[in-house]
């Protein structure tokens, strides 16, 4: 067996070892009943809701919407539609845009959910309590946990600290004056032995009217009217779905929520909203220094706060700081959840403040970036908002493949035609190139959770086109070489080495044109440069590994070898009368009639001269003539050695 | 068919049978320039018929209505949203289509419940498609950023892989050449714009510029030694890769145009207007335009380029030099051109075959 046998054998093998890979892969995946066999189906072929949203911020906003307040965006979209009950949600960012696609079609309610901005709130916590539902009956019983003071709250250092590692604190604290050390009780340290909240339930039996925001102040118990008790009662802190897409409450009354600590899942009920997300400027994370400037090894999260929401914070801390646990924590809730509780130590009154307790640099920088989200006037428009009912997905679907089924004959005939038996070689290659592209979107669909759309299945339809077109290529070359007199063999390798280069370089502009889509594009077609770029790859795959092994075992055999009229690669219906054998034999083959090797010019002019009745020998010149213009010409246009 | 393509195939290959493309390169730039103005003219004065996707508003599409007929429509529109003109369509056999400017939330929903009613299907069906105005914007924004980074990355690795930046800048001319054709169909016929529509109109690049690449790869390997010789000048050797590849051309067409074809046909008789038949509608013209545009534009263009190029200057007055003077060992035809081609090698002729000055 020849080297080059060798060689198409041992690519034929390599095709079948990802073949079966994949397909065996696929395989356990169903068997697991992790996956199914066919790949997922995108909304717009399994019908359901997408949107479009765009963040926008409110006009005369000097900020600017970065790539992490859009993911913080999404991770709260995201906790909202799954709180809601909505399996198998989508939620993207495509460019500045957020994508959600919701199956089949989701109530109104769960649509205003997903477009509605997220709000950040500062309340004053008054109950701190199991996270499970109580009885109507069971009074909050604070947990006085060491967790829930973990977090505490200081003010930025502003007493000045000349070591320069602290630059950027010192940086955030220019510009406030100096401030006056809080009351004494403001370092006053929360102990076990306070027990504050033990019996915390004033008597909420009797205030039947909400209190009057003027004349209560926010850490008083007045909040905590029948109905604000009764939902503290009520909400279940362990169920998932009370930590996202809660109403916000109505700010001017008492509020539960759930949070979820480091020590586990927490309830809350707080007074009313004091600042709010629009008081906030801008929040960091960084890592802790105590006051010496040396660092402490955990992280801390900085707050600025702008002058009005530095005034209210100074009213709300001087106030906090002289009560009991877990009154003296303020609550920020965003979006329904309490992200934070800390306790206040001291008066803040320069609008600079710090959260710290032991955070890792991931929990500190989540947390800023929450605060940071929140703090944006942000709103989200919807762009586009599509139902697309499951029938009329389902009736492209069916038809896509309709229409890729007839298109897929007709190449099949067409190249059957032209080619003859060589047809059946791009037939085969379009059937292993399909085989291969539906079991990799079945992986991905899996793995990467790809959907397949219909601008995907336009993809995969129109590269059947650009598939064939390796195969053409080829075959065209393959031609030309045996029109140039080579044994099939040696114009299988000759053409090769040229097709490769057109197929490779044509193939590299057809995946760009894909990544570059992809990259840019927004929904449909994203879809589509997938399956292009996937199949333009799977085309050179099978190209590879497949056409071209599989012609030069083909070139082996009696059928094409020797030319068969109905092989496709007859070299007597290519102009060839003659096989050059080597060593300056040549094979004849019984001639076809039209080829004389005279150019219809030079035919008529024969005809001419014979009826001019001219002698003969002149033909014979204007022949040899030619054929020395050809010979030399060949050897000096192609470059190649013989 | 086949006997007649693949002879066909023969005398081009060994130049018996030469369409001079290139040598005609002026009649084709002119058709080509007058189509481009015309199509300019078209966009500008005649405009595109954008999708509600591109213009904003509403539109809904009720699938499998028994009762094929716009009237229903219209009155639950009247009902629901007084103010609104629908514009309303029938797709394929029973969808019904109603496309009208921007609803609120409840004028949406009463519409959907009503359209339902007055169309007997269930409500669960209806599709609808409610765009912001500016999103259009956006989109269009998008796919224009997109051209041109793409653009430019082409012309960077054509540029490389052909070390020539003519041949990249012949390149992205034509391609640039298909999509105004391509977009000049679209304001003629009035076919609407959609989302599909722009990427069957981003395919076309990738499939324009395929399809040129290819023609330009046997250009390159014709002219590959053209200072070996001087037989023939370039544009003579880059006329006779568009001869020799002509058959490629026909059949990839073909193969790809094939497929395509298909999706239409099933797009227009049994779907109606959807994202498939967007697409595929693009494709066909963009296709078929770029089959032309990288046989009548793309290489006469590049060689119209190349030309310039000093070195290739002083071999075309070489070639001509020599046969002026009959020095050249060319077999000329009858009406005095020259017979450019791969020749036919097989027998050895003996001495007889050895180079000899002409007698003619």
């Amino acid at each position: 067996m020849s080297k080059v046998t060798k060689g198409a054998r041992k690519s034929l093998i390599w095709l079948a070892v990802i073949l079966v890979a994949i397909y065996a892969l696929l395989a356990v995946g169903v068997a697991t009943g992790k996956t199914t066999l066919t790949p997922g189906l995108a909304l717009d072929l399994a019908g359901g809701r997408q949107i479009i949203l765009t963040p926008v911020l409110d006009e005369g906003s000097e900020q600017e919407i970065e790539q992490t307040d859009l993911d913080q965006a999404v991770s709260i979209i995201r906790q909202r539609v799954d709180a809601s009950g909505v399996a198998e949600a989508e939620i993207t960012t495509q460019g500045d845009n957020i994508v959600i696609g919701l199956p089949g079609n989701p109530s109104d309610e769960t649509i205003d959910l997903v477009a509605q901005a997220a709000q950040l709130q500062f309340r004053a916590v008054l109950i701190v309590g199991d996270p499970n539902p109580t009885g109507g009956t069971a009074e909050p019983t604070p947990a006085p946990s060491a967790g829930d003071d973990a977090e505490q709250l200081d003010s930025v250092e502003s007493t000045p600290t000349p070591s320069p590692s602290a630059s950027s604190v010192a940086s955030v604290v220019t510009g406030t004056e100096p401030e006056p050390e809080p009351s004494p009780s403001g370092s006053a340290v929360v102990t076990d032995a306070e027990q504050p909240a033990t019996e915390p339930t004033p008597a909420p039996t009797e205030a039947t009217t909400t209190p009057d925001r003027e004349t209560t102040d926010g850490s008083s118990f007045d909040w905590l009217t029948p109905e604000a008790m009764a939902d503290f009662n009520a909400l279940d802190c362990l169920d998932p779905e009370n930590y996202a897409g809660r109403t916000m409450g109505d700010p001017n009354t008492g509020y539960s929520a759930c949070a979820l600590d480091p020590t586990g899942p927490a309830k809350l009920a707080m007074g009313p909203v004091e600042v709010t997300g629009d008081d906030l400027e801008t929040a960091s994370s960084g890592p802790r220094q105590n006051q010496a400037g040396s660092f402490t090894g955990d992280y801390e999260v900085r707050l600025t706060f702008n002058d009005a929401g530095a005034a209210k914070f100074d009213e709300v801390t001087t106030r906090l700081v002289n009560l009991e646990d877990p009154r003296n924590q303020f609550a920020i809730i965003l979006d329904g959840t309490v992200i934070s509780h800390p306790t206040v130590n001291q008066r803040i009154s320069n609008g600079e403040a710090s959260i710290s307790g032991g955070f890792t640099q991931e929990q500190a920088e989540q947390l800023a970036n929450q605060l940071r989200f929140g703090a944006l006037p942000l709103s989200l428009e919807v762009q586009s908002n599509q139902q697309i009912s499951a029938t009329l997905g389902e009736d492209q679907l069916q038809k896509g493949l309709l229409a890729g089924a007839i298109g897929l004959v007709l190449v099949a005939l067409y190249s059957l035609l032209q080619y003859r038996a060589l047809g059946f070689v791009t037939i085969s290659s379009l059937l292993i190139a399909g085989a291969t592209t539906f079991g990799v979107i079945s992986l991905l669909s899996w793995g990467l959770d790809y959907r397949l759309s219909i601008a995907g299945v336009a993809g995969v339809i129109v590269s059947i086109g650009i598939t064939a077109d390796s195969f053409i290529v080829y075959f065209e070359r393959i031609r030309d070489e045996l029109r140039e007199g080579r044994s099939l063999a040696s114009a299988v390798d000759h053409a090769w080495t040229r097709a490769r280069r057109t197929i490779l370089v044509s193939d590299a502009i057809s995946l760009l044109a894909a990544v570059v889509l992809y990259i840019l594009a927004v929904g449909g077609v994203r879809g589509f440069a997938f399956t292009l770029g996937l199949i333009t790859v799977i085309d050179v795959l099978v190209v590879f590994l497949f056409t071209h092994p599989v012609m030069v075992l083909l070139a082996k055999t009696r059928f094409f070898g020797e030319g068969h009229p109905l092989s496709g690669l007859d070299p007597r219906q290519l102009g060839r009368e003659a096989l050059y054998k080597g060593r300056g034999r040549v094979r004849s083959t019984a001639s076809a009639p039209s080829s004389d090797g005279l150019t219809l010019a030079e035919r008529k002019a024969a005809a001419k001269r014979a009826a001019a009745g001219e002698p003969s020998p002149q033909d014979v010149t204007a022949v040899d003539d030619e054929a020395d213009a050809v010979d030399a010409a060949n050897s000096e246009t192609k470059g190649d050695a013989r | 068919m086949k006997g007649n393509l693949a002879t066909w195939g023969n005398r081009l290959h060994s130049g018996e049978k030469t369409y001079p493309i290139v040598a005609q390169s002026a009649r084709w730039f002119a058709i080509s320039a007058v189509l481009m103005l015309l199509a300019v003219g078209l966009l500008v004065f005649k405009g595109l018929n954008l999708g509600i996707d591109f213009t904003g508003g509403t539109q809904y599409v009720v699938p499998n209505v028994a009762n094929v007929s716009t009237t229903p429509a219209e009155e639950s529109v009247a009902e629901v949203a007084p103010g609104q003109e629908p514009r309303v369509t029938v797709l394929g056999e029973d969808d019904i289509r109603v496309q009208l400017g921007d609803l609120d939330q409840d004028q949406q929903r009463d519409l959907t419940s009503a359209l339902a009613e007055a169309y007997d299907v269930p409500q669960e069906d209806i599709s609808f498609d409610q765009i912001g105005p500016t999103w259009g914007a956006a989109v269009g924004e998008a796919a224009v950023q997109g051209l041109v980074i793409f653009l430019l990355l082409v012309f960077g690795v054509i540029a490389v892989y052909f070390r020539a930046w003519r041949m990249a800048a012949a390149a992205i001319l034509a391609l640039i050449h298909d999509l105004l054709f391509t977009a000049g169909i679209y304001a003629l016929s009035g076919f609407e714009v959609t989302p599909a529509t722009v990427i069957g109109f981003l395919t076309i690049l990738g499939y324009s510029l395929y399809d040129t690449v290819v023609v330009f790869d046997k250009v390159r390997e014709n002219t590959a030694n053209l200072h070996a010789q001087h037989r023939y000048t370039y544009g003579e050797l880059a006329n006779l890769a568009v001869n020799q590849t002509l058959v490629r051309s026909i059949n990839t067409s073909v193969v790809a145009l094939l497929p395509v074809a298909s999706i239409l046909f099933i797009g227009s008789f049994l779907l109606g207007a959807g994202t498939l038949k967007d697409i595929a509608l693009a494709l066909f013209v963009g296709m078929a335009v770029g089959t032309y545009s990288s046989i009548f534009v793309a290489t006469p263009l590049e060689v119209a380029l190349r030309r310039r190029e000093k070195a290739i200057v002083e071999h075309t007055a070489k070639v001509l030099a020599l046969r002026e003077s009959g020095e050249a060992d060319v077999v000329t035809r009858e009406d005095g051109s020259v017979r450019v081609g791969a020749l036919q090698p097989g027998e050895h002729r003996g001495v007889g075959a050895q180079p000899k000055r002409k007698r003619r």
